[in-house]
């Protein structure tokens, strides 16, 4: 089947992470403008888990958010948003039916595999299915992307793409597609964001077992002070070097998604008109700030260029305290989001 | 963080082809998008990564040279796939890409297999049947 070229007029802004970063592009396109840092709220993504019986490549899962596709989940249905998914077995089918969307003029969403894109910079390019972009159009054999994470638009080949596409593992993502079929633009954001909050506040202070939400802080503090003597020098290492980029690198905004959710605050804060809200907003921010000491730190302790008194008991000391900032912070933030 | 706390530790790693951003507060007190090329613990710890894959590559293509394993291992762990990974992409059993790790497997191999490992791995036959001196 061959489809004509097509270029759908897409407003790409560069985000700091994918999937929020695709939800407000693809919400402007359709004429409800969100930002990012909205976005991440609405769709309640900030979390923490610690779950050391959940391993990748052998180390612990750390993560700051909630599992990938649920923020765009949970946001679509606090706005009353219909999208269209799709996964398809064979290729053919899949990239046909991505060329009759785009020639029904509408921008698709899909998930990648970054391992299999050629325009990302080799040193990020590991075998991670869970990147999301948009597709914008097609010329010739190459297609038009729209990748968030990127601050300018890109294109990719046929070829590649349907390898990115149906990249195989975890999780195995058949050629996963999505669109918007209806968006109300007159979405009551006030209430998605209030919503959004109170779900985070609530998931962050309330969740049981010890490995989630700010408990979970403490509970890894408890493993790392440990790591040492568990996995041994070298093991120690290339542990808290993957705590670091879990928490630091591209796609988290800084400081494990802190900083965006920080952005969410105040954002929310001048919508409602609430001046305490942008006082916890801050406070996420110097919250932030620790946790980015934190990284710092042991990123010295990685390369073995710490200071001495920098040990991996003091690196558990640190945590701990992040521990107590943000579990004290959460309780509290659930208190005013009851009153928003 | 503020604005001009947003940290500009350059090690190449995005290869100078896009700045990423991070949300700081601006001098009006608001949080805006700030690019940065990149921070020192995030650089030290990708780099950590890459050399534990690094030498884990060195070490197959090692063994490949002193004949305990075929160039296929080489292959396989350049693309970062271990042997359940690399047998989905196959869509063979598992004990089958085994086998083929081991030389007398490798030399068994078909045309057909033998393309469609080289597809995989995003090589040639030629440099399939091969590691780099």
């Amino acid at each position: 089947m061959i489809r004509p070229d097509v270029t759908i007029p897409f407003d790409h802004q560069q985000s700091a992470h994918c999937e929020t970063g695709v939800i407000s592009n693809l919400m402007r396109f359709h004429g409800l403008p969100v930002s990012e840092p909205m976005a991440f709220g609405i769709g309640s993504g900030l979390f923490y888990s610690h779950m050391p019986f959940l391993k990748m490549n052998g180390i612990p899962v750390t993560s700051y958010r909630i599992l990938p596709g649920w923020i765009f989940g949970r946001f679509t249905k606090k706005l009353g948003i219909a999208i269209k998914r799709m996964k398809f077995r064979d290729p053919k089918a899949a990239m046909d039916e991505l060329d009759r969307v785009l020639a029904q003029g509408l921008p698709v969403g899909m998930l990648t595999s970054v391992f299999y894109l050629p325009y990302l910079p080799k040193a990020f390019r590991f075998h991670f299915n869970g990147h999301n972009i948009v597709v914008f159009g097609k010329e010739g054999d190459e297609y038009l992307v729209s990748d968030p994470v990127m601050d300018g638009t890109t294109r990719i080949h046929r070829t590649a793409l349907i390898r990115a596409r149906f990249a195989k593992g975890m999780p195995n993502i058949k050629g996963s597609m999505y669109y918007p079929t209806s968006v109300p633009t007159d979405a009551d954001i006030r209430k998605a964001a209030i919503r959004g909050l109170r779900r985070t506040a609530r998931d962050m202070s309330n969740t049981p077992l010890p490995m989630f939400g700010t408990k979970g802080i403490g509970y890894l503090a408890g493993k790392l002070r440990k790591y040492e003597q568990k996995l041994g020098a070298r093991g120690a290492r290339l542990a808290l070097g993957n705590l670091i980029r879990m928490q630091e690198e591209i796609g988290t905004g800084g400081a494990g998604f802190r900083f965006i959710f920080a952005a969410f605050l105040m954002e929310t804060a001048n919508l409602l008109d609430r001046p305490d809200l942008r006082a916890h907003a801050l406070t996420m921010n110097r919250i932030g700030d620790l946790w980015r000491d934190f990284a710092y730190e042991a990123g010295r302790l990685c390369k073995g260029r710490a200071e001495a008194h920098i040990t991996f008991a003091y690196l558990a000391d640190k945590l701990e305290a992040i521990g107590k900032e943000e579990t004290t912070f959460f309780k509290e933030l659930h208190a005013v989001s009851k009153t928003l | 963080m503020k604005k001009d706390e947003v940290p500009q530790d350059d090690a190449n790693m995005l290869e100078g082809k896009f700045k990423v951003v991070k949300y700081a507060l601006n001098e009006k007190g608001e949080f805006e998008k700030v690019p940065s090329v990149g921070w020192e613990p995030e650089n030290v710890a990708l780099s950590q990564a890459w050399d534990v894959i690094n030498e884990k590559v060195e070490a197959a293509r090692q063994q490949v040279l002193k004949g305990g394993a075929s160039p296929l291992l080489f292959h396989m762990e350049k693309n970062m796939m271990d042997i359940a990974l690399l047998a989905k992409y196959m869509g063979l059993p598992t004990g089958k890409v085994k086998r083929h790790l081991e030389p007398d497997g490798f030399a068994q191999l078909d045309t057909i297999l033998l393309t469609q490992y080289a597809e995989v791995l995003l090589i040639t036959v030629e440099e399939l049947k091969r590691v780099p001196a």
